[in-house]
């Protein structure tokens, strides 16, 4: 590949990665959220994830050349060669951690496609402004239940709370790879939904790095490998 | 089938209006009483020489009846008897509820579907068409569409979101 091709095709698996991981936690939730509404939509959220994983991967497996399908780079990968967000990749702990998580990509994720809908490469563009419009309803959905959540019980506030302070610090790291700068819009955004939450954002903006450049992938993301790509690896080449 | 025949038809290439006719007859897989034409998802029918080529664009890049839609529009125009047929699918530009088309929009709601509505929310109940509604859920039993409620009749329905 040339130097371009190159960096385009790490930048595909960053997207692709990225959705795909967050698209499979969600999945694990399938058949036992908390309320059957909202185990439908986060199936369902899952299921527009992974259906742009199916695009960025698609294309990223087209810039390498060599015959890579999406399915190829999703299940025959292994975690070194990921380069997914840490933030994806943390468990769905209680349903407040799953949401916080989702809320707090789902802003930065539809800014990144806003922007990536004006990229030079018409196949990015494309993609992006596809992928934008579901993930606005992402967005729209997960900003409300942070707000009913946070500013709920003592019990489901709390619970909020518990996991705005143990994902923040997985958020920076979501910065390190756009090319504008999207942190003070994003600031804004959240912000002002938390503040509605009755919720506080941590002080410190320290951040974890190494999922997006596979340099140090969280402990998770081994396990979660192990458990969605086990078909493929025990009877390679299975189809439906 | 004798090739003789798939050549003589093959010299008689139907119109394209003719094709987009039998398209029409391809029901959605997901709500069967409105056609894959109404929904808007075939963007194009043209002849390249001999060969059909149908562009079709996913609603959701998600939604598992995009296969479905394409292995059905394949067998639809094979039983007229077109064997060179293409499918190509094109996501740009994105598709939008904005391409459902008014017949399509009528049998939606006939069927118990509110129609999508660019307020952001359905008009009214599909049944009782009451104005009094609540959003039960943004995501409902596909993924185009959204889960509410009427307060008069109490029947949730589903809603076709706007994309």
């Amino acid at each position: 590949m040339t130097k371009p091709d190159a960096d385009l095709f790490e930048f595909l698996l960053r997207m692709g990665d990225t959705t795909l991981i967050l698209g499979h936690r969600l999945s694990e939730w399938c058949g036992k959220a908390p309320v059957l509404e909202e185990d439908i939509a986060l199936a369902n959220t899952a299921l527009d994830l992974i259906g742009q994983t199916q695009m960025w991967l698609g294309l990223a497996g087209e810039v390498e050349g060599k015959g890579r399908t999406a399915d190829d780079l999703a299940m025959l990968r292994d975690a070194w060669d990921f380069r997914c967000a840490l933030l994806v990749q943390q468990p769905n702990g209680d349903f407040a951690q799953t949401i916080m998580r989702q809320f707090l990509f789902d802003h930065w994720h539809l800014d990144a496609l806003c922007k990536l809908a004006h990229h030079s490469n018409d196949q990015v563009a494309a993609i992006a402004a596809k992928a934008s419009k579901e993930v606005t309803y992402h967005a729209e959905r997960s900003a409300d239940l942070v707000i009913r959540l946070g500013d709920g019980t003592e019990e489901s506030h709390s619970r909020m709370q518990a996991a705005l302070d143990l994902l923040y610090p997985f958020v920076g790291e979501l910065f390190t790879f756009s090319v504008e700068d999207l942190r003070p819009d994003y600031d804004a955004k959240v912000e002002a939904i938390l503040t509605e939450a009755t919720l506080t954002i941590p002080d410190s903006r320290f951040a974890h790095l190494g999922g997006l450049s596979g340099t140090r992938h969280s402990e998770h993301l081994g396990h979660l490998l192990s458990q969605m790509q086990w078909l493929q690896r025990a009877y390679p080449g299975d189809t439906w | 089938m004798a090739p003789t025949r798939l050549s003589r038809r093959h010299v008689v290439k139907p119109s394209t209006d003719q094709i987009w006719g039998w398209l029409d007859a391809v029901p959605d897989p997901e709500i069967p009483v409105i056609s894959v034409v109404d929904l808007g998802i075939i963007r194009d029918v043209v002849w390249q020489d001999d060969t059909l080529e149908v562009t079709l664009t996913p609603t959701y890049s998600g939604c598992p009846a995009t296969s479905v839609i394409e292995i059905t529009v394949n067998a639809a125009l094979r039983d007229h008897g077109l064997s060179n047929v293409t499918l190509k699918r094109q996501i740009a530009p994105p598709w939008t509820t904005d391409w459902l088309s008014d017949k399509g929009r009528a049998k939606l709601e006939a069927y118990g579907i509110a129609p999508p509505n660019p307020a952001g929310g359905p008009t009214r109940c599909p049944r009782c068409k009451s104005t009094d509604l609540k959003r039960i859920s943004q995501f409902g039993s596909t993924p185009c569409k959204a889960q509410w409620q009427c307060r008069d009749c109490l029947e949730p329905f589903d809603y076709f979101k706007c994309i």
